[in-house]
């Protein structure tokens, strides 16, 4: 079968108006809002969608309110990196002819938990059987369980973790969006209190309310829009477990699977990026998936990080939003990620100096969901 | 106020013989005669090699910790009481690794190593449940 990668492009994204405490609104409110602005963004109306994503919400419920009747449907949902897997199944879609234009949508309440549906599981289920009896605090004590394991097999230590926490704060302190942007040092996040060892608070993602959009299309339709067109060059995604009890090794998870797959199609080499948007629910989850992507060997993550490798100005630019530990973590992080990696490849912060990564055309984007257990890779190109 | 209840587990017909195991403080864990391979948590085909002929066996209760954290925050009361404690995962010497808290050591990154010697505690909860608890070899 031809390939897909090149032949669709993301024309709008946007959080929704407002993002972090937002009390007043519920789910399905973050989720329109950020529907309307992407839309909006891009030149292209409600009408205009034929193909509708989401995870979390019910995709029934996302069009029964925003009134689409879609011909392409998915309502994939794995947890934070849902929303570049669904990416990944938009591209397929409009470039095999399913649809034209795919809307992809994310809302959560996760601070505030206005309109909120509740986690499920009973005593019966496999998780209520054989973890919740236990009292793990989901999913931080699963990620901390995860990171005690790579401390033990490669020497990674807490200091190492902390320089991720650090260099991501000095990215959310030039983002005016993000939540937390007052400086922190490696001792911050050492001396933060303990959530569940290894890891202390300022290794946590932060609890947020938001919503965010965006909106794909064909690579000719896209030309013809407001925006200036930022291809889906890759595309892969994975999972190989739901319990962390069940993972197959502590250390390696599905982002070696998905991120094989993505550059692959892609046909680009690590060392032809310019920008990593990595998804961080804990400083772990990004140094993981740092090796398991390919950008250091096994073990090596821990030094990879070292010397605020990754902050501004540095040789690795990554989320450079501010991330999910500084800038929005409202439970599924993973469409902040693609939105900040199209506003970097469309160069829209070209007069905030160092905010701007320098001659962006190529960018990774990953999304993990669950407890280390869903992922999803894409490779985005300035088209 | 009484103190909030903790969760407990209920039993399916597939994973009914592993909480009865437990009850009778002899803890057994399936394995697939087709291939040889132990499996846990209980199912009803072989993950390893899709086979059905499965079987029940007693384990050993001998296994090493092999990842753990330290909880010192934990959003369900009904634990409150026990913080900071211990919760691991244990790779039985029957190789298939198992949810559990350790007990009977300093919940303390000094005292709990990943590796360390470990054998089954049995915690009879109630008269229906006994939870499987893990603490270090003598």
């Amino acid at each position: 079968m031809e390939s897909i990668s090149g032949k669709t492009a993301i024309v709008g994204v946007a959080e929704s108006d407002e993002i972090g405490k937002v009390p007043d609104k519920p789910v399905m409110m973050l989720h329109a809002e950020a529907a309307r602005n992407a839309l909006d963004e891009a030149g292209l109306t409600r009408n205009d969608v034929d193909g509708l994503l989401t995870a979390g919400t019910s995709v029934l419920e996302l069009g029964e309110y925003l009134g689409i009747e879609p011909s392409y449907t998915d309502g994939t949902s794995i947890g934070g990196s849902s929303f570049v897997v669904h990416l990944a199944h938009a591209a397929t879609a409009i470039a095999t002819g399913r649809c034209n234009v795919c809307l992809i949508t994310h809302g959560e309440s996760g601070r505030s938990r206005v309109g909120m549906s509740g986690y499920p599981g009973g005593a019966q289920t496999l998780r209520g059987q054989f973890e919740a009896p236990y009292g793990m605090p989901s999913p931080v004590g699963a990620y901390a369980m995860a990171c005690s394991r790579h401390m033990a097999e490669y020497g990674t230590t807490k200091e190492q973790l902390a320089e991720i926490a650090v260099a991501t704060r000095k990215w959310a302190m030039l983002n005016p969006k993000a939540y937390m942007r007052d400086p922190i040092t490696i001792d911050d996040v050492l001396n933060s209190r303990l959530i569940s060892w290894p890891f202390n608070l300022l290794d946590c993602c932060l609890v947020t309310d938001a919503g965010g959009a965006c909106v794909v299309t064909s690579i000719e339709r896209a030309k013809d829009l407001r925006q200036t067109p930022v291809a889906i060059l890759g595309v892969g995604e994975s999972h190989d477990h739901a319990m962390i009890s069940q993972m197959p090794s502590l250390t390696s998870f599905a982002a070696r699977n998905s991120g094989k797959a993505a550059f692959e199609m892609a046909g680009v080499k690590h060392e032809d990026l310019d920008l990593a948007m990595i998804y961080d629910s804990f400083t772990y989850t990004v140094l993981l998936t740092l090796e398991e992507l390919g950008f250091c060997k096994k073990g090596e993550g821990g030094d990879f990080v070292s010397g605020q490798r990754t902050a501004p100005g540095g040789p690795f630019p990554m989320n450079t939003n501010g991330g999910g530990l500084s800038y929005n973590h409202p439970g599924m992080y993973g469409m902040f990620a693609i939105i900040e990696g199209v506003r970097q490849l469309r160069h829209d912060y070209a007069d905030q100096g160092i905010r701007q990564v320098p001659n962006c055309e190529l960018a990774v984007v990953h999304g993990t969901g669950g407890v280390l257990s869903s992922a999803g890779t894409a490779i985005l190109g300035r088209a | 106020m009484s103190a909030p209840s903790k969760p407990l587990p209920k039993p399916d017909p597939v994973t009914q013989p592993f909480w009865d195991s437990l009850k009778a403080h002899g803890i057994q864990i399936q394995k697939c005669n087709a291939c040889g391979e132990h499996i846990f948590y209980p199912r009803g085909l072989c993950p390893h090699c899709f086979s059905s002929d499965i079987s029940w066996e007693p384990a050993s209760g001998k296994g090493k910790v092999y990842a753990f954290t330290i909880v010192h925050r934990q959003p369900n009361p009904a634990f409150a009481a026990d913080m900071p404690y211990v919760v691991a995962l244990i790779e039985l010497d029957e190789g298939v690794r198992m949810m559990t808290n350790l007990v009977d050591v300093e919940p303390d990154p000094e005292h709990v190593k990943v590796g360390m010697p470990v054998e089954i505690v049995y915690d009879d909860v109630n008269d229906e449940i006994t939870l499987p608890k893990w603490r270090p070899q003598a």
